[in-house]
This record gives structure tokens, C-alpha cells and sequence, in this order.
């Protein structure tokens, strides 16, 4: 059959990431991506430190015993902080268990982004309230999710988009497949988001994929797709920005490093050498935003310490709230299965009650 | 509702009608699948509705499972009410992550914040000459899912209400369609309601309950017919909505009559029969004459076509379990004896 149709954004990714800003802070002089106004770049700043505090804080908590467990996103605030900051108020954001930065970014209380870690519920916050969709455990589910949401939205004539977050490794698993190619024939507006931090668990990129990027994945689904410097806050900024108000669905890979081990449970160094890791701490999002807006008289001495400070605070509000012992009511065991409670269930937790009694 | 009675309906009628009342009455219903546009769906059940409520609303997606049910939860987030079919029981597989771990614990996961009024129709059970992969009874599968409701009618009529209750239901529903029965007719009563939840007596009987549901329920009515020649009096319980159970029901029936036979296609080992033998045997022990039964089908893959007769319970089949319920009380009976 006869090509009828040029695609109106071309789906192959550039050889190399898009980016703004190069690993020593200075502008990129040809990028092809707008650089976002100062105010989102003081913003962006503001909220990496903020969001960076908040993640050791929070494994700080693993060791206290106050969390079950947490994954860190260390070193990944450029994709958390970056995509986040895109999204427009109405938009949703679709997470996974690695994004609790994403989440305080967008606005959800700490206490209520750690729930699910903290063993008290499986979700803390109302996703209605923050447009932000239940953590996703199950990898690449949430995928499928975003993209019903979003045509839902485009059904209804609301101008909403998703932002769906997922892993490298979950590019593997079949719901992602399955995703791209609804949102592809549907031109629902999502964003796939690929943090491509290198591993999953312990399994390398070499190893998850033969694909010359993760981002040629949207090729072959008719899905324009994007490749991106995942450490270059300004450029995350910028190429989610356009894809959520593109219309339609868009891959973008942001190529990023876990500093961290997978969760606190995890010894990275089994598979991965402290070479690599050095390399990529040269590489930090942070640092190189720093750069950047000193050199532009953005940021002084004074607003670092300020945004330091707020930074403290926050950590400090943080370790208050999950100070206190949350010890859910094994009434609640039963609660919310169905939306009216069947008789075995009412049963169930008479017979709980007396147990207890 | 309106109060129509017709006769002769078949069951892919009712369910059609089902569908269309319900798109006709809620413009947030949608419902779509492999198929059911242009086609109407491989068993004719959406027949003609993509015509009259256009292909936003009725539509074909691409062929995967899994997406079909997981775009359904994002789109009933955002507050619409997705019908989806599944094309048959065995090809729902590829979905079942999807349902067990997020369309039946979303409520629960976020504390009743998230509501997923989304129905899943799956033709299901054998009987019709399909080959394999096309007779699977899933059932276990979901029911033994907390947060799923579970439910098959046994009749067109029940295929209509069942249909309309499950779509409004603020809860998933798995709606499982015996497929061998699509084409049986029956009243169609739009007027009854008897409650989305409730087991149903089809037949009085005073000897003997025989507990069945979907494509069994024809059989077991055939049965309690045949029975009459023994001189026993059958009661037949349509379970209808097999998650949650309707205990009081069911079990109103085994204590009047001490004596219980369960009848499913589905393989026995493990599957839902046993729930209801452990449910009866716990609720009615000191009613009943003898051990609850099952007739079911064997312990196996679903065999092809021209052995399924063997597979399948059959009328002479829940005969043989009804007279092994021991009928002499003096010998054998539980109780009394
Ligand atoms: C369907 C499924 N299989 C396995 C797991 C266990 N698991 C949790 S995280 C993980 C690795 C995920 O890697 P990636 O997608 O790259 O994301 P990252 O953790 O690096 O952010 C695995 C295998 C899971 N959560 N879900």
C-alpha cells in the first residue's frame, strides 16, 4: 500500500541526546530545544535541592527502621524535578515506586508519598487531589493506564495529556509494547517518560536490550520519539514541555544514572564498579544547573544558602511526620475490597474484632 | 424501566439489548474490543451498535489483551464506564495481570479513592465444537481475586439484568457468557430485578438442591426433569453471581432439602465447586443426609471437539451423583441414621 500519510514529527530519535546544557554547565549553542525562561530555571533549581534533600532523607529512614523499604533516585532529579515541573496543572502523572521525588515535586505531602514505603498503606495521597495515579509497583502496567486515561480525556474534549514514568527495564515488558501501540493508533496525548539510569536491579542496558537506543522503541508503534540528556534539567524541561502539548504521544529516553544502589536492600556493588559511578557524579544534574545559573548571575551565594535551608527544613518536616508511630486499624483490612461491604467480608471482620477484643 | 415481556429472545440478543440501553442511557458508557465494531463481535453480541452509537463509542482497538484492560482502568479513572470483551476465556490471559493486580485492588489500594466501574465479558465454557483455547471455564481465576465481582446468567433474561447491573456497578465486574447458550431463547422480563448479588431458586424441589450456574443451569433443569422418573423431587439454585457468594440462599435450599450436588464444567480439582461444597458443608453440616457433591469437569485440558461430550457434565452424569447421595437415611444417612 501507498504511503498516504508523512508523519507529522519525525519518529527517529537523533544519534545523540538532545541537551541544553554540557556536563561543565555551559549552554549548548545548536541545541535544537528552547531554553526555558529564568524563573523555571530557578524553579527547577529550587526543587532539585529540595527533591535531592528529600531522598536521603528518606533512606536515612530505611536505616531507622521507619520505611520498609525505598528506592532512591539519586542522581536522576533531572528527569523527577524536570518532567514534573513540565506538566500543566490539569495534566496527570502516572509514577513507579522510584519517583516519591516526582511526587513531592508535584505537590504531595512527603508523609503521603512515603506511605506505601512505610508499610502503612499501599497509597498514601488522593490521586484526584494532585492528578497524580497510584505508585506503580508492577513494572510497565501503568503505561497501559495513562494511555486510557488520556484518550478518556481526549473522548471527553479536555485538553489533559499523562505523563507516564517508567525504567529501562520495564521497556522489556509487554504492557509497554502494548501501550505505545494503543497510544500510537489513538494519538492519545502521552509522554512516556524512559529514566534510562543503566540497570535494572543488576541487569545492564547490554543485556535488556539489542536496540541501538531505548527510544527507537516508539519507531516501529508510529510514536515520535525523542532522546535526551537525562541529567540536563533544562533539557528534560523542554522536550516534556513540547511533548505534552503536542497533542499526541511521544517516547522520550532520558539518559540518567541511579547513584544509589536499586533500593536500600540492594548491593550495587556486585554489579557495577565505583569507576562508573564516579563518572557519572561528575555528571550531576544539580551541579550543572549550578553552573549554569551562577554564570548567568541567577544564583548567588545567598538564594544557595536560602534554597539549602528550605532544603533542611523540609528534611527536618519530613522526619517529624514519619516519627510518629502509623499503625493503621485492622478494621481498614476490610474496608474499601468492594464499594459496599459483602457479608464474608462483614463476617470476617466480626470474627478479626473478637480476636482482638 | 419499562415493562416489556417478549418471548424467544436468545442470550447474544439479550446481552446485545443489555449494551444498547446502557450506551443509550449513560454517555460515558463505551464499549470496545476485538471486533466489535464493523462485525459486531465474533458471537454477533455488539452487533449493530457501532452503526447507531458511532466509533467513539463502540470501537475496535488493536489486539492485545492486556492493553484493552489496562486502558480501561486508566479511561474509567477518568470517569467513564469501558465494556470490554474478551474475545474468549482463553485469550483474557494475556489480561490477567492486569485485572488481579490493578483492576481489583485499585479501590483498595487507594483507600475507595479510585472507583473502576469497568465490565469484562468473557465468553466462556465449551460445548460448541471450538477448539482449543476456546472452552476454558476461568472462573476460579477471578473469583478467587478479592475486589472482583464475579457473575454469569444462566438465561436471557438474567443475561439483560446481569448485564445492565454489572455496567452500573461502581465495582469490576468479570461477566462471563456461556457461550453454548448464546443462542438459547428465552423471556426476556426487562422488568425483574431479583438483585445483582442474590442466588436464585429456578426450580422447587424438596429431595435434593442441585447448585449450578451459567451453561450448567440448562443442564441441571434438564436433570431435575429427568429425576422425576426416580421419584425425586430436584431443586435447582442458579448461583448467578458466584462473587460475592449469596450464602443464604444456597443455603436456605441444602438445609430444606439435606442434599446438595454442585455442577460445573469447569475442571474439579481446586476450582469453584469446592468453595461451595466447604461453604455448604460449614453452614449446613447438621442438615445434611450425606457429603455435598461435585459433577465436573475432568481434570484435564480442555479436550478437542469430538470428546468434549465426555468432559462436560452431563444429565445421566448428575443423575449417577444424585443416587449416590445415599438415599436409604437408615444405613447410611448422616443424620438420623
Ligand atoms: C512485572 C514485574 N516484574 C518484576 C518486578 C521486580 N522488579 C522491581 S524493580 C525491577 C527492575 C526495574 O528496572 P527499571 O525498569 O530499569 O527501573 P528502575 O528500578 O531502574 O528505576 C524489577 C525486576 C516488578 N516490580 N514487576
Amino acid at each position: 500500500m501507498a504511503r498516504t500519510r508523512a508523519p507529522e514529527r519525525t519518529l527517529l530519535p537523533g544519534d545523540e541526546p538532545l541537551s541544553l546544557l554540557r556536563k561543565d554547565g555551559s549552554p549548548v549553542d545548536d541545541s535544537p530545544l528552547a531554553m526555558p525562561d529564568d524563573d523555571v530555571l530557578v524553579e527547577l533549581h529550587r526543587r532539585m535541592v529540595v527533591g535531592r534533600r528529600f531522598d536521603t532523607q528518606a533512606t536515612a529512614l530505611t536505616k531507622q527502621g521507619r520505611l520498609a523499604v525505598y528506592p532512591s533516585s539519586r542522581g536522576q532529579e533531572a528527569c523527577e524535578v524536570g518532567s514534573v515541573l513540565a506538566l500543566r496543572p490539569d495534566d496527570w502523572l502516572f509514577p513507579t515506586y522510584r519517583d516519591s521525588v516526582a511526587l513531592v515535586t508535584r505537590g504531595v505531602d512527603p508523609a503521603e508519598t512515603l506511605t506505601l514505603l512505610q508499610g502503612g498503606w499501599h497509597l498514601g495521597y488522593d490521586p484526584y487531589e494532585h492528578r497524580v495515579g497510584p505508585q506503580c509497583t508492577p513494572l510497565a502496567t501503568n503505561t497501559l493506564h495513562a494511555v486510557g486515561f488520556a484518550h478518556a480525556a481526549r473522548l471527553k474534549g479536555e485538553d489533559t495529556a499523562a505523563l507516564v514514568m517508567l525504567g529501562d527495564g520495564a521497556t522489556s515488558e509487554g504492557d509497554t509494547h502494548e501501550a505505545l501501540n494503543f497510544a500510537g493508533v489513538w494519538k492519545a496525548p502521552v509522554v512516556f517518560l524512559v529514566q534510562n539510569n543503566g540497570y535494572a536491579i543488576s541487569v545492564p542496558m547490554s543485556k535488556q536490550s539489542a536496540a541501538p537506543s531505548l527510544a527507537h522503541k516508539g519507531i516501529g508503534y508510529g510514536v515520535p520519539s525523542v532522546l535526551v540528556d537525562g541529567n540536563d534539567v533544562a533539557a528534560v524541561y523542554a522536550v516534556v514541555r513540547e511533548a505534552l502539548v503536542s497533542g499526541g504521544p511521544t517516547l522520550v529516553e532520558a539518559l540518567t544514572y541511579r547513584i544509589e544502589a536499586h533500593t536500600n536492600a540492594d548491593d550495587a556493588t556486585r554489579y557495577r564498579t565505583s569507576d562508573e559511578v564516579a563518572a557519572w557524579l561528575d555528571r550531576d544534574p544539580v551541579d550543572r544547573l549550578e553552573a549554569y545559573l551562577t554564570s548567568r548571575g541567577l544564583l548567588d551565594n545567598e538564594r544557595r544558602a536560602a534554597v539549602a535551608a528550605e532544603a533542611e527544613d523540609f528534611a527536618a518536616s519530613v522526619r517529624a511526620k514519619m516519627n510518629a508511630d502509623v499503625v493503621p486499624s485492622p478494621d481498614e483490612l476490610f474496608e474499601h475490597v468492594y464499594a459496599t461491604t459483602p457479608a464474608h467480608l462483614r463476617e470476617q471482620a466480626a470474627v478479626l474484632r473478637e480476636e482482638l477484643a | 424501566m419499562t415493562a416489556v415481556t417478549e418471548s424467544q429472545v436468545s442470550m447474544a440478543g439479550a446481552l446485545n439489548r443489555a449494551l444498547a440501553d446502557a450506551l443509550a442511557a449513560d454517555p460515558g458508557v463505551l464499549v470496545f474490543g476485538e471486533d466489535v465494531g464493523a462485525l459486531g463481535g465474533v458471537f454477533r453480541v455488539t452487533d449493530g451498535l457501532a452503526a447507531r452509537f458511532g466509533d467513539e463509542r463502540v470501537f475496535d482497538t488493536p489486539l492485545a489483551e492486556s492493553g484493552i484492560v489496562g486502558t480501561a482502568i486508566g479511561m474509567a479513572m477518568n470517569g467513564l464506564r469501558p465494556v470490554v470483551e474478551m474475545q474468549f476465556d482463553a485469550f483474557a490471559y494475556p489480561a490477567f495481570e492486569q485485572i488481579t493486580s490493578h483492576l481489583a485492588k485499585l479501590r483498595n489500594r487507594t483507600r475507595g479513592r479510585v472507583s473502576l466501574p469497568v465490565v469484562i465479558r468473557v465468553p466462556y465454557g465449551g460445548g460448541i465444537g471450538g477448539v482449543e483455547h476456546h472452552c476454558d471455564s476461568s472462573e476460579a481465576y477471578y473469583t478467587h481475586t478479592p475486589g472482583l465481582r464475579v457473575v454469569t446468567p444462566g438465561t436471557p433474561d438474567d443475561a439483560y439484568r446481569l448485564l445492565r447491573d454489572s455496567i452500573d456497578s461502581p465495582d469490576p465486574v468479570i461477566f462471563l457468557e456461556p457461550k453454548r447458550r448464546y443462542w438459547a431463547k428465552g423471556s426476556l422480563d426487562q422488568a425483574t430485578s431479583i438483585g445483582f448479588d442474590r442466588a436464585l431458586v429456578r426450580r422447587t424441589g424438596r429431595d435434593v438442591t442441585l447448585i449450578a450456574y451459567g451453561p450448567m443451569v440448562a443442564t441441571a433443569l434438564e436433570t431435575a426433569e429427568a429425576a422425576k422418573e426416580e421419584g425425586w423431587d430436584v431443586e435447582v439454585v442458579d448461583l448467578r453471581s458466584l462473587a460475592p457468594f449469596d450464602d443464604e440462599t444456597v443455603c436456605a435450599s441444602v438445609r430444606k432439602t439435606g442434599r446438595a450436588v454442585v455442577v460445573h464444567e469447569a475442571s474439579g480439582f481446586g476450582g469453584y465447586g469446592a468453595e461451595v461444597v466447604a461453604r455448604v458443608t460449614e453452614r449446613c453440616f447438621h442438615h445434611l443426609h450425606a457429603p455435598v457433591l461435585r459433577v465436573t469437569g475432568f481434570d484435564i485440558p480442555y479436550p478437542p471437539p469430538k470428546l468434549e461430550e465426555h468432559h462436560l457434565p452431563s444429565v445421566d452424569r448428575i443423575l449417577d451423583a444424585v443416587a449416590r447421595l445415599q438415599w436409604d437415611d437408615e444405613v447410611v444417612g448422616v443424620r438420623g441414621a
